[in-house]
C-alpha cells in the first residue's frame, strides 16, 4: 500500500508546481524546482511524481502545450511566435511535441478552435485552461514510439 | 435570516493559522468559534457578505477517522481542493495590500477577458482566484 506523503512536504511541492504554472515558458531544471520546494534534487523528482502523478518535466510540457493551445485559440500570433513565447527553443520541437500530445498540428488546432469558438467568458480563465489541460499519462516519447509502431502516421505536415 | 446557502467549508491544516490568515491578511471576521472537546466549529465572514459564512475545518476525529483525515490533509496540501473565487472591486489594489501582508500569490494581477485577476493560496494550499468585479456599464 502507498505510504502517505507528509502534507508539509506536499505544500512545498505545490509551490514548485505553482511556479511552473505561472511561468511555464521559463526553464525549470529539477535543481531550480527543488530549491523552491526546499528539498534535494533527487528527493524532489521522486516526491513530485508521487504527489502529482507525472514527473516535473512532463508536467511542464503539458502546461506549455496548454498555453500554446490557448494562444492559438485566442490570439492571431504566428505559430513561430507562440512556440517561442511558450518556452520552446525550436519550432520543430514545438510542432513535434504538440502533435504528440494533442494528436494534431498547431495549425490544425488553430483552424478547428477558431471554427467553433464558444462562449467561455463567464468561466475564470485558469479553470477553463485547467479543464482543457492535456492529459499526459504516458511519456511523450513513449507515445510517439507507440504510434509509430501501430501505424504509419497520417500526414506529417510541416508547421508553417 | 436570508434563505440559501449559509456555510461552505474549507479544510485547513491548522485552524489557528487559518484564522489568522483569513482575518489578519484577508480582512474577514470571525463569525463563530466554538469548541467542543476535540471539535472546533470555526467560521469566518466577508465583511460585505453577512449572509454567508466560510467554514475553516480541520479534517480529523471525531468527525473523520485518522486514515481519512490523513488522505484529506494530503489532498489539501496538493492544492487539489475545489477552486474558490474572491470578488474584489480593485484587483491590483487588493493584490498590493495582501501581498504586503505576506499572502502567497501564485499569479500577479493580469488583465484579461475584460477584467483583472490574480491568484493566491492560503497557508494550507487552498487556491483562490481573485477577480475584479466587472463594472456595470452605465
Amino acid at each position: 500500500m502507498r505510504s502517505p506523503q507528509d502534507p508539509e512536504l506536499l505544500r512545498r511541492l505545490l509551490r514548485a508546481k505553482d511556479r511552473m504554472d505561472v511561468a511555464s515558458h521559463e526553464e525549470w531544471p529539477v535543481a531550480r524546482l527543488a530549491r523552491v520546494s526546499r528539498v534535494s534534487a533527487a528527493h524532489f523528482a521522486r516526491s513530485f511524481k508521487e504527489a502529482f502523478g507525472v514527473p516535473p518535466h512532463r508536467y511542464l510540457l503539458s502546461r506549455r502545450i496548454e498555453r500554446a493551445k490557448a494562444l492559438l485559440r485566442d490570439t492571431d500570433l504566428s505559430i513561430t511566435d507562440i512556440a517561442f513565447q511558450t518556452g520552446w527553443k525550436s519550432l520543430g520541437t514545438f510542432g513535434r511535441i504538440f502533435r504528440d500530445v494533442t494528436g494534431e498540428s498547431p495549425g490544425q488546432t488553430r483552424a478547428r478552435e477558431k471554427a467553433n469558438s464558444h462562449q467561455f467568458d463567464r468561466v475564470p480563465a485558469c479553470y477553463l485552461i485547467a479543464a482543457h489541460r492535456p492529459d499526459l499519462k504516458t511519456a511523450v516519447s513513449e507515445k510517439r514510439r507507440r504510434d509509430e509502431g501501430s501505424k504509419n502516421k497520417a500526414t506529417k505536415k510541416e508547421v508553417p | 435570516m436570508n434563505l440559501g446557502v449559509g456555510v461552505v467549508g474549507l479544510y485547513v491544516r491548522d485552524q489557528d493559522e487559518a484564522l489568522k490568515f483569513y482575518v489578519d491578511k484577508l480582512g474577514f471576521r470571525v463569525h463563530t468559534d466554538a469548541k467542543n472537546g476535540d471539535y472546533r466549529w470555526l467560521t469566518v465572514q466577508h465583511p460585505d457578505q453577512p449572509s454567508f459564512q466560510l467554514g475553516l475545518y480541520k479534517p480529523g476525529p471525531p468527525v473523520l477517522d485518522a486514515k481519512t483525515a490523513e488522505t484529506l490533509s494530503e489532498i489539501v496540501a496538493k492544492g487539489a481542493m475545489p477552486p474558490l473565487v474572491l470578488v474584489v472591486d480593485d484587483c491590483r489594489e487588493a493584490y498590493k495590500r495582501m501581498h504586503a501582508r505576506g499572502v502567497e500569490f501564485t499569479q500577479e494581477p493580469v488583465d484579461r477577458y475584460g477584467s483583472v485577476d490574480a491568484s493566491f493560496r492560503d497557508p494550507s494550499g487552498n487556491g483562490w482566484k481573485m477577480i475584479e468585479a466587472r463594472k456595470v456599464p452605465s
